[in-house]
């Protein structure tokens, strides 16, 4: 003991303070705040475009979701003892997310209370990382369940006039057209007039200049969802940084592109319009933004692939045959449901196990 | 050039700053402490005594079993004091002979030159290089005989020499290939006869492209090893990662490069191996970059085994700044030691020196499951879920998804934006797997 203490003493006299740790010793540049700030940057032209078409309301709407996410998130964590982590950036993107989900005419209080609700089920979950669903669709869930008629009604005309060219329908969005078509030709009490007029309304969604307005973002819809062009571009940033793959939205577009012309038509099999089906409604939003939230979705390769898959199989048959227009949402929270399963399911076949090539 | 590679992995900032910085061969120290333990596998067995003379190459420690390796004196002198020093890599006392030079640098009468080396029989080559105390130089120390001597049943097709030098910062193996690559290929070619084995390659990571057309430009009929070029990306040179860009197998778990007929050596090892067998000359110096953002002028040093930290930082422009961590070996996978009384062993490729703001700690964060590690783990595993399983404490679980399979690389740790410390996990929970093993055996 004697010796042992004698001789430590004299080495530590001898050494500066030197510090002890496992290896590795150098760390990447990208922490947590890089990656989810990079996402807030990616949204953010959708929302200038939102703003431009929809009016100032969609800003300070939106405003108001990051705010209560912050201050829900802030509290929480307080209350239960925990780090304080807000400035992370995960709920300033669960706020964005829940308001560009919401239509642009929603009073203000609904977007408090699903942004609450989203983060609320997020911390009751433990907090960043442990949650098992989309925490900004779980908020627009909430809501959507609570309050349908403010979450299907309050569209506004986008600013370049109306969509279809039908007054009638010029701040509904376009997959409620579709599908109010769907539901004109099925019922065999419609008069001609009626068949007539959805037969128009299709067949100006499906012109070139409606599919045009559909990419650039001259269409009623969500306040996030509006610009397909923006949306992408965005998204080109976050594969550009590494940020995102590309398994979950390229396959998740992938299947509603195929599955949209089968199922997708107001006609019968076959007869849905591909690009319609992928630009309209929430997909491309829902696609690069929202199925590839990484504490929700599966880590290994193979999972993504499932997980897109599974996200555009589940959208088109709600699109088809649900009772909603729409079906992103509910998919992408369905799916992340199935993620530790899927994770399970596809883990890697590890290096060694290989069978051996010359 | 094509350049060949495997799937994973990460590129880390080089920081190569002693790329173009010649070998300096430093004169010998005054005293050199020489554990005896430097390699994998069991301690040497001390050979001398209080007192004893020694001259440089004198064997000082006998190889104790078959996994062991021989060690001997780097300096000429007395043995001041058979006792204990601390060790770089387990950081605890072990060992070690300490030595007080005389300044003569005298050779041990048993070092002999050769100019027949070219005639020895493999048998006779395995037996000198085990003589020579040969260890592995690329930093696991595994001791080189032992490699060289595969079993019957499990021969040797391919050879691969490793030039790879994927660590950041590290360019010892860079220089060499450059200032010695004659002797190189000369060492690889005893590596091959020892083996009886026709086929070999050289991987070299193609940010070495002076490396790469040194190797080139000797004439086919004198080199037998193709140079194969190779992505820049840790841990490209990892022996599984660099057999499985040169010839496409994949060691199977738990196995080793023979079971799949392949033998992987470092370029400084096959020098060592020249050296030995042409010169007689036993292992007792190596190459060590001695770098990093503390160190005044960064070198490339030949260094005698047993020299203190201490002293090659003297010889490289002392410290310009107060050091904050010092790493033997690689950023990745080197050691952080508490002290520069620390001797350089066989195994100490280099060392790093960093500053408070390069040895920056991080605050571990909840997993955001973002999938880089398993994106980027060379051996396919998931270390976020083998990290969690070890972490809490069930061993089960992080058996059956492969914790045993981890090497350790660091590339998990490295790209976790929630800098969670995975290797640290994969460690501990690897111990206390043997640990537990340990007490079934017992009980």
């Amino acid at each position: 003991m004697n010796k042992e203490t004698e001789k430590s003493t004299s080495t530590v006299e001898a050494a500066p303070k030197l510090l002890l740790s496992v290896s590795p010793h150098i760390r990447s540049q990208t922490d947590v705040q890089v990656v989810m700030y990079w996402v807030v940057v990616a949204l953010v032209p959708a929302m200038i475009w939102s703003v431009y078409v929809f009016g100032i309301r969609t800003l300070w709407l939106t405003l108001t979701s990051i705010l209560t996410a912050v201050l829900v998130e802030a509290l929480f964590q307080k209350v239960r003892g925990r780090p304080i982590t807000v400035y992370d950036g995960s709920a300033i993107i669960t706020g964005i997310l829940l308001a560009y989900n919401v239509p642009p005419g929603v009073p203000y209080w609904l977007v408090v209370v699903g942004s609450a609700s989203a983060i609320g089920v997020k911390q009751i979950f433990g907090g960043l990382g442990y949650n098992i669903w989309n925490p900004a669709l779980l908020g627009r869930a909430v809501i959507m369940a609570s309050w349908p008629v403010h979450m299907t009604t309050k569209w506004l005309a986008p600013k370049f006039g109306t969509l279809s060219g039908i007054d009638a329908v010029s701040s509904a969005t376009p997959l409620s057209v579709l599908k109010e078509a769907h539901r004109v030709f099925a019922d065999p009490t419609s008069l001609p007039q009626q068949i007539a007029q959805v037969k128009l309304g299709v067949s100006q969604l499906y012109s070139s200049q409606g599919l045009a307005n559909l990419f650039w973002g001259n269409v009623g819809g969500c306040i996030g969802e509006v610009s397909v062009a923006l949306l992408l571009l965005g998204a080109i940033l976050l594969f550009a940084k590494k940020i995102i793959d590309w398994r979950i939205p390229i396959t998740y577009v992938g299947t509603v592109a195929v599955l949209g012309w089968i199922f997708g038509g107001a006609k019968g099999f076959f007869t849905g319009n591909v690009l319609f089906q992928v630009m309209a409604g929430g997909l491309i939003l829902g696609a690069f933004y929202m199925a590839t939230d990484m504490v929700t979705s599966p880590v290994t390769r193979r999972g993504r692939l499932f997980f897109g898959v599974g996200c555009g199989i589940i959208t088109v048959i709600i699109r088809a045959f649900g009772g909603y227009p729409e079906g992103v949402s509910y998919s992408i929270l369905l799916m992340n449901a199935t993620t530790p399963l899927i994770d399970h399911w596809t883990s890697p076949k590890k290096f060694g196990s290989a069978k051996q090539r010359n | 050039m094509r350049k060949r590679t495997f799937s994973g992995g990460t590129h880390p900032p080089e920081c190569k700053y002693t790329e173009n910085k010649k070998i300096e061969v430093l004169p010998p120290p005054d005293l050199v402490t020489i554990p005896l333990h430097q390699h994998t596998g069991a301690p040497s067995e001390p050979l001398v005594k209080k007192g004893d003379p020694v001259k440089v190459g004198t064997k000082i420690g006998e190889a104790r079993g078959f996994i062991s390796a021989t060690i001997h004196s780097s300096i000429s002198g007395k043995v001041k004091e058979v006792g204990e020093c601390i060790h770089p890599v387990t950081g605890a006392y072990a060992q070690a002979v300490i030595i007080e030079g005389d300044g003569e640098d005298a050779w041990d009468e048993s070092v002999k030159s050769t100019d027949s080396y070219r005639d020895h029989e493999p048998q006779q080559l395995v037996e000198m290089v085990k003589e020579a105390g040969i260890v592995g130089l690329g930093g696991a120390a595994f001791p080189t005989h032992v490699k060289l001597s595969p079993p019957k049943e499990k021969p040797i097709d391919t050879c691969i020499l490793n030039g790879a030098e994927c660590e950041p910062y590290l360019t010892s193996d860079h220089r060499l290939m450059l200032e010695r690559t004659k002797d190189i290929v000369e060492g690889g070619k005893l590596i091959l006869k020892a083996l009886g084995c026709k086929r070999g390659f050289i991987g070299i990571e193609a940010n070495k492209p002076d490396a790469v057309s040194a190797f080139e430009s000797i004439p086919k009929s004198e080199n037998p090893f193709e140079v194969a070029p190779l992505e820049v990306k840790y841990p490209q040179g990892q022996e599984h990662y660099i057999i499985d860009a040169i010839v496409h197998r994949e060691i199977p778990s738990g196995g080793l490069p023979m079971d799949i007929g392949v033998l992987v050596q470092n370029v400084g090892t096959a020098l060592a191996i020249f050296e030995a067998i042409r010169f007689g000359r036993p292992l007792i110096q190596r190459v060590v970059t001695v770098t990093g953002s503390a160190i005044g002028e960064p070198k490339n040093v030949l260094a005698r085994i047993g020299t203190p930290f201490s002293t090659l930082f003297e010889a490289c422009g002392g410290l310009k700044t107060v050091p904050r961590k010092i790493i033997m070996g690689g950023p990745m996978m080197g050691i952080a030691v508490f002290t520069d009384q620390v001797p350089v062993v066989k195994g100490t490729s280099g060392i790093v020196v960093l500053d408070e703001k390069d040895a920056k700690q991080f605050v571990e964060e909840p997993c955001i499951r973002c999938a880089r590690c398993v994106d980027a783990c060379p051996m396919k595993l998931l270390p976020t879920t083998i990290g969690d399983f070890a972490r809490l404490g069930m061993l089960e679980d992080a058996e059956r998804t492969g914790i045993m399979d981890c090497k350790e690389c660091g590339t998990c740790s490295y790209v976790c934006p929630s800098r969670r410390n995975l290797v640290h996990y994969m460690k501990s929970g690897k111990a206390r797997i043997f640990e537990e093993r340990r007490k079934k055996k017992s009980a």
